[in-house]
């Protein structure tokens, strides 16, 4: 499983703290309206974009449906072509064997490339813990990597930062950053740019993720921006590549609809930037030795739920973050280490479980507005999964022996609404209550747990004679 | 058990039944470009260059006898006096080349070598115009990877039989098993405020010299 900090806090224990930091809401607002207004330009140039959604889906369905054979064919496809595949099941045994793969090779410092792979199998903490050193290579990770905080979007990691505030981490922090450094975006990328390009030139082993995988041929693709992983790609002599086992997809020809979908939903680009596709080792070409490593960390688990594994469809493109109202205020941190926004409020707590306090919160960090649905390149109904692990999330608190206030109250309620009588006296009584706590026709205030209620809203009071008091006493009407 | 028997186990107990029952591909979305978008060649290669241009790369239009010239004069206003190339190049292409040294790549020809030139010129394989997007395949004029990443200009030729309408029309020319590197425009970053600035890694300065047929 993926290292998440002990007690990493509910969601909205998370936000609260997120949401007071006007800063970074803002940041967030214009990252995200920049994004989902390019996309959604993207969007309407294609004139087959329904089209090729309904494609896009239909593809990462016949991967899921087909996976175990799909990989199967992976695995001789990149063996034959020079490659050698490992096969990890949790984020542990992944960052075990991409360490004892970096150890192996001698060098004590590795490129990486961002990616939301990485930081699921906590790539970082495991090669420190062997005494190697991991050196990102794209803009975004190094700022996120010299400040406090982590990651805050899966295609734009520092998101959440303006350019004033990554002035003043690359001057702390970026070798050769003088007070005389601009915060003009260009002279930040520049500055960056000098940075970063030296590890690279000199690199010898680079760790990145892969976005699809294409099991027909054996091919590995990366799009990206900034082409951190196309100059790893180049320079590199051992590479290693980490791929989930559902980026699996089964034709070459299917990334004809993929290629189109991805570069538009994630920044609104016809094509992204640069793309690097490569198959096994090519001789005199990039590196000389190719290790794929396949994870499972959960996966399975979601893809054995029927309504769950439709989201094991998601390509990564940030679509769902951009639109979302709730991620736009939130930012990345409060769904925790594995994925934001809320496709990661639909994945992580499949791949987790729903017992822990964390994953179980996860759910219901959604208004269920339904926007991320209509924006998904290979359409997950993302409420949809929302409501039904919301129900799992329930289903899995029924079964403890002790049952929490909320299950409580609500078995409370079911027994006292289960009876006419009991529900009337109730009523009356809890009317008579509720009138002594409301001022000026409203209660500001419930006591006790109820009090959660009442935090974010007033409760009007109830009227003296409820509607079935009123019906039972009405004078008696003749009718026509 | 191993990892790979437990992942595999794992994934067939969880796809059960539903294993192998997924649904055809529907394949409606359009492989050509639609006649509102390019009726003739003409108009692909049109296509082409303008969707370069928004990229903020530099495009051209020349003919096949003027290609040494324009590709000399294109890295003098450059003022390049050191570049690289594939091993490969057409030879005509480099012919009127006078005062820029032509470094022809090799097997032990160094990234600091490579970061220590002015440019570098090469061909290309496959070029889509509804994405402006140019294909390496490292064939004939493209040479390795790292020669199109590490120098910070990038001069590509592309012939305009090369040009493709779609990305399906390209994937179905290209062969995967070759090394490829799709570039749409020079390299940029949008790290900061999501400003589309140069940056990033590889040529922050692309030229497209795209020869009529």
């Amino acid at each position: 499983m993926t290292p998440v900090p002990l007690g990493m806090p509910k969601f909205a224990a998370g936000a609260k703290a997120a949401l007071s930091d006007t800063g970074q809401r803002r940041n967030l607002r214009t990252a995200t309206g920049a994004l989902r207004d390019r996309s959604a330009a993207a969007a309407r140039d294609a004139p087959d974009w329904d089209d090729l959604r309904e494609a896009g889906a239909a593809i990462r369905d016949q991967a899921l449906l087909n996976l175990d054979g799909l990989l199967e064919e992976l695995e001789r496809a990149v063996t034959e072509a020079g490659g050698t595949v490992h096969w990890a099941v949790d984020a542990a045994e992944a960052g075990d064997i991409v360490t004892r793969l970096v150890r192996e090779t001698g060098e004590g410092e590795v490129v990486t490339a961002g990616s939301a792979l990485t930081r699921e199998i906590g790539l970082d903490e495991a090669l420190g813990a062997a005494g190697a050193t991991a050196r990102e290579t794209e803009i975004g990770e190094l700022v996120v990597r010299l400040g406090p905080d982590g990651a805050s979007h899966l295609t734009s990691p520092a998101a959440h930062r303006n350019r004033a505030q990554i002035r003043d981490l690359f001057l702390n922090g970026l070798p050769g950053a003088g007070p005389g450094l601009s915060d003009d975006p260009e002279a930040l990328a520049a500055a960056a740019r000098t940075h970063l390009r030296h590890r690279l030139l000199t690199a010898r082993v680079a760790v990145f993720g892969a976005d699809f995988a294409v099991a027909e041929t054996g091919t590995l693709v990366a799009l990206e921006t900034e082409g951190g992983r196309r100059m790893s790609l180049a320079l590199a002599g051992t590479l290693i590549c980490v791929a989930g086992i559902e980026s699996v997809v089964p034709t070459w020809q299917d990334l004809e609809v993929l290629l189109q979908l991805v570069p538009r939903s994630s920044a609104g680009d016809p094509m992204s930037p640069s793309v690097s596709a490569w198959t096994g080792v090519t001789p005199g070409d990039g590196p000389h030795a190719l290790h794929l490593v396949l994870l499972d960390n959960g996966r399975s688990a979601a893809l054995a739920d029927e309504v769950g594994r439709t989201a094991l469809r998601c390509v990564r493109c940030a679509a769902c973050l951009n639109v979302c109202p709730v991620y736009e205020r939130a930012g990345g941190g409060p769904y925790g280490p594995v994925l934001p926004g809320p496709i990661g409020a639909i994945l992580t707590p499949q791949f987790r479980g729903v017992e822990g306090a964390y994953e179980a919160s996860l759910p219901y960090a959604s208004t269920l507005c339904g926007a991320c649905a209509d924006v998904c390149p290979v359409k997950i109904d993302i409420p949809d999964v929302l409501i039904h692990l919301r129900g799992k999330v329930v289903e899995s608190r029924r079964r403890r022996p002790v049952p929490n206030p909320e299950m409580l109250l609500m078995r409370t309620v079911a027994w006292t609404m289960g009876d006419r009588r009991r529900y009337e006296a109730s009523l009356l009584r809890s009317t008579r209550w509720a009138r002594l706590l409301s001022r000026g026709g409203r209660i500001r205030r419930l006591p006790g747990l109820l009090g959660k209620w009442t935090d974010a809203r007033d409760l009007p009071t109830p009227p003296a004679q409820s509607f079935r008091a009123w019906w039972r006493d009405r004078p008696p009407r003749r009718f026509r | 058990m191993s990892s790979r028997e437990e992942v595999l186990g794992r994934v067939r107990g969880a796809l059960g039944a539903a294993r192998g029952t997924a649904a055809a591909v529907p394949r409606l979305y359009r492989r050509r470009l639609g006649a509102e978008e390019a009726e003739t060649r003409a108009d692909v290669v049109a296509l082409f260059t303008e969707r370069v241009a928004d990229l903020r790369a530099t495009v051209r239009h020349v003919s096949a006898d003027e290609l040494g010239t324009t590709i000399a004069a294109a890295l003098w206003g450059r003022e390049a006096k050191r570049i690289v190339v594939p091993a490969d190049l057409p030879y005509g292409w480099l012919a009127e080349l006078e005062g820029v040294r032509a470094l022809a790549d090799s097997a032990v020809t160094d990234a600091a070598t490579l970061d220590a030139v002015d440019g570098v010129v090469t061909g290309c394989a496959v070029a889509i115009a509804q994405t402006g997007t140019i294909v390496l395949d490292g064939g004939r004029a493209q040479g390795r990877r790292a020669l199109s990443v590490v120098p910070d200009h990038h001069l590509c030729v592309v012939h305009a039989d090369q040009i493709v309408g779609t990305v399906p029309e390209a994937v179905a020319r290209l062969d995967p098993y070759r090394p490829l590197t799709w570039i749409s425009g020079p390299s940029v970053t949008t790290a900061v405020e999501q400003a589309r600035v140069p940056g990033g890694n590889g040529p922050r300065s692309l030229e497209v010299l795209v020869v009529d047929e």
